[in-house]
């Protein structure tokens, strides 16, 4: 045991003694308090390696069934070919290393008024505090078709998981004809990383410039807009030109059906489109085990607190990342890294009888690849509000558009930055 | 026993609450969104430059011009916009604490 570990644990056990009086919910007799931390992704890595560095009084155990975390960014410059799975593959050894007590098992249950979980190994874990970090379900059966047998036709590479859905649709690209049409099927708000898909559509484009240039891309939008739209429409007419039809919903964009037997994508009014291969993303909704305890409200996500990410339906339970209602922040790797630092702080704060952090800040960087050297992003700057999350005025928003021979050195220093957030986050996450 | 209390409220305070300005120690929370891109601690990452070590008037100053455009930008300029002075301050405080 360290000097500074030994000091913090005779100052905890002032906490246990004052804590009948200020903080009655920490069990008496209790010596330190426990944060639970569930889900691996950024926000509970985030979580994690904050608690551990800010709170060394506190224990923190981290659960996670997968024993290495493949990320969603920088998941589209493997399909095109730039990136291999193993560099977007991160262990947790790191976070071990800083004493974090990693727990690889599922969550099955969570019993809010116990403060206990039970994992599928049959543990049950108790928590003073809660950080829960699942991510994000598919809505299996939301899109008609489009079940986990027609992922593994048409995939959505939407959740990494193994890298099996991100490995499938790159050999797919590959093993397409020069000539085939790739569909892709882009669903409404609000879904993981707003300009994921776009990003996506350009890095296939890019792939397929280089080794299909007689192939196309049929995007098919649920939404008439996106993020980064007139960026990205620069690009694509910059960089791959006739390679890219971008279909939004009042043109009959919205796929309403999928058939992956027959390769087709039928839209609202009735267009059903052949295609060689299909990237499908699907309706999401919160992960199933926030939706099993009670925490997501009618639209399948869950109400927070701005200030603290408390659910709005239980106690003790902070609901940080993809899972919770954030708008207007996106769901993004870089604001569930944010707000798990707030999150970690506001419960250990209440577990101490004292006020959460005031005026928290939530920031939010997301690049996109367009093509070789050319990167775009979006800023944003969020605060609590009086309901829900606020923008700060004036401040954040897309790169300056305009022609590339202009604009060549921002879009390259751009993509620069972008490879220099992913390496910087990921450290701040995992260590 | 008042004051017992509150001395006993301020060793668990001391313990819990996190410090500042070490940088074996994590950043203040208005400055922990500093690493996603500039490395830990400041200390800068790839083509994010260091910003650690940087004098306080400096960093308010270079702040400043990105906010009014300023100096030359990809991005600061955007971030720059959404702080105010007051946190400006406070991550001066932090990043010129670092040395």
């Amino acid at each position: 045991m360290t000097h500074l570990s030994r000091r913090s644990f005779s100052g905890l056990f002032a906490t246990a003694a004052i804590s009948t009086i200020v903080a009655p919910h920490v069990a008496s007799g209790q010596t330190r308090p426990r944060l639970v931390i569930v889900g691996g992704g950024f926000g509970g890595a985030s979580a994690s390696r904050y608690a551990r560095l800010a709170f060394p009084g506190v224990d923190v155990t981290l659960i996670e069934p997968r024993t290495s975390f493949i990320t969603c960014p920088y998941g589209n410059l493997v399909l095109a070919g730039a990136r291999t799975i193993g560099n977007i593959t991160h262990s947790y050894d790191g976070l071990k290393g800083l004493g974090v007590n990693v727990v690889h098992d599922w969550v099955d249950a969570i019993d809010a008024v116990a403060k206990t979980l039970r994992l599928r190994g049959g543990a049950t874990v108790g928590y003073d505090k809660l950080i829960l970090s699942p991510g994000i379900a598919i809505r299996w059966g939301a899109l008609n078709g489009y079940d986990e047998a027609a992922s593994e036709v048409f995939p959505h590479a939407w959740i990494p998981g193994n890298g099996e859905q991100t490995t499938l649709l790159r050999r797919q690209l590959e093993a397409m004809p020069d000539g085939g049409v790739v569909g892709i099927s882009i669903p409404g708000n609000p879904f993981r990383c707003p300009p994921g898909p776009y990003e996506r559509i350009s890095m296939i484009a890019s792939y397929l410039k280089k080794h299909k240039p007689r192939a196309k891309i049929l995007a098919l939008d649920a939404k008439e807009a996106f993020s980064k739209q007139a960026l990205f429409i620069d690009g694509w007419n910059e960089l791959y030109p006739g390679l890219i039809e971008w279909v939004p919903s009042n043109k009959d964009g919205r796929v309403v059906h999928v058939d992956p037997r027959e390769k087709v994508l039928e839209t609202e009014f009735g267009t059903k489109h052949k295609v060689d291969v299909a990237n499908v993303i699907p309706p999401q909704s919160a992960a199933r085990i926030a939706i099993d305890a009670g925490l997501a409200n009618d639209t399948g996500w869950v109400p927070v607190n701005p200030l603290t990410f408390e659910a709005a339906r239980a106690q003790h339970i902070h609901v940080i990342g993809d899972a919770n209602i954030g708008q207007p922040m996106p769901k993004s790797g870089y604001i569930a890294n944010s707000t798990s630092k707030q999150a970690v702080a506001a419960a250990v704060a209440l577990l101490q009888g004292r006020e959460p952090p005031a005026s928290p800040v939530y920031f939010n960087t997301c690049y996109s690849h367009v093509g070789d050297e050319y990167g775009i992003s979006v800023v944003g700057v969020f605060r609590p509000g009086s309901n829900g999350f606020v923008e700060t005025p004036n401040s954040g928003g897309v790169s300056p558009r305009g022609p590339l021979a202009e604009r060549r050195e921002q879009r390259r220093l751009e993509a620069l930055h972008a490879d220099a957030w992913y390496a910087s986050i990921v450290k701040d996450a995992f260590g | 026993m008042l004051g017992r209390l509150s001395f006993l409220a301020a060793v668990t305070m001391a313990t819990l609450a996190p410090a500042h300005a070490d940088p074996s120690r994590p950043a203040p929370l208005i400055a922990q969104s500093c690493a996603g891109c500039h490395g830990q601690n400041g200390a800068g990452q790839g083509s994010s430059p260091p910003i650690a070590g940087t004098a306080k008037q400096d960093f308010v100053q270079i702040w400043s011009a990105f906010r009014a455009n300023e100096r030359p930008a990809t991005i600061m300029n955007r971030i720059a916009r959404g702080y105010t002075d007051e946190e400006v301050s406070a991550l001066a405080d932090y990043f010129a604490s670092l040395r």
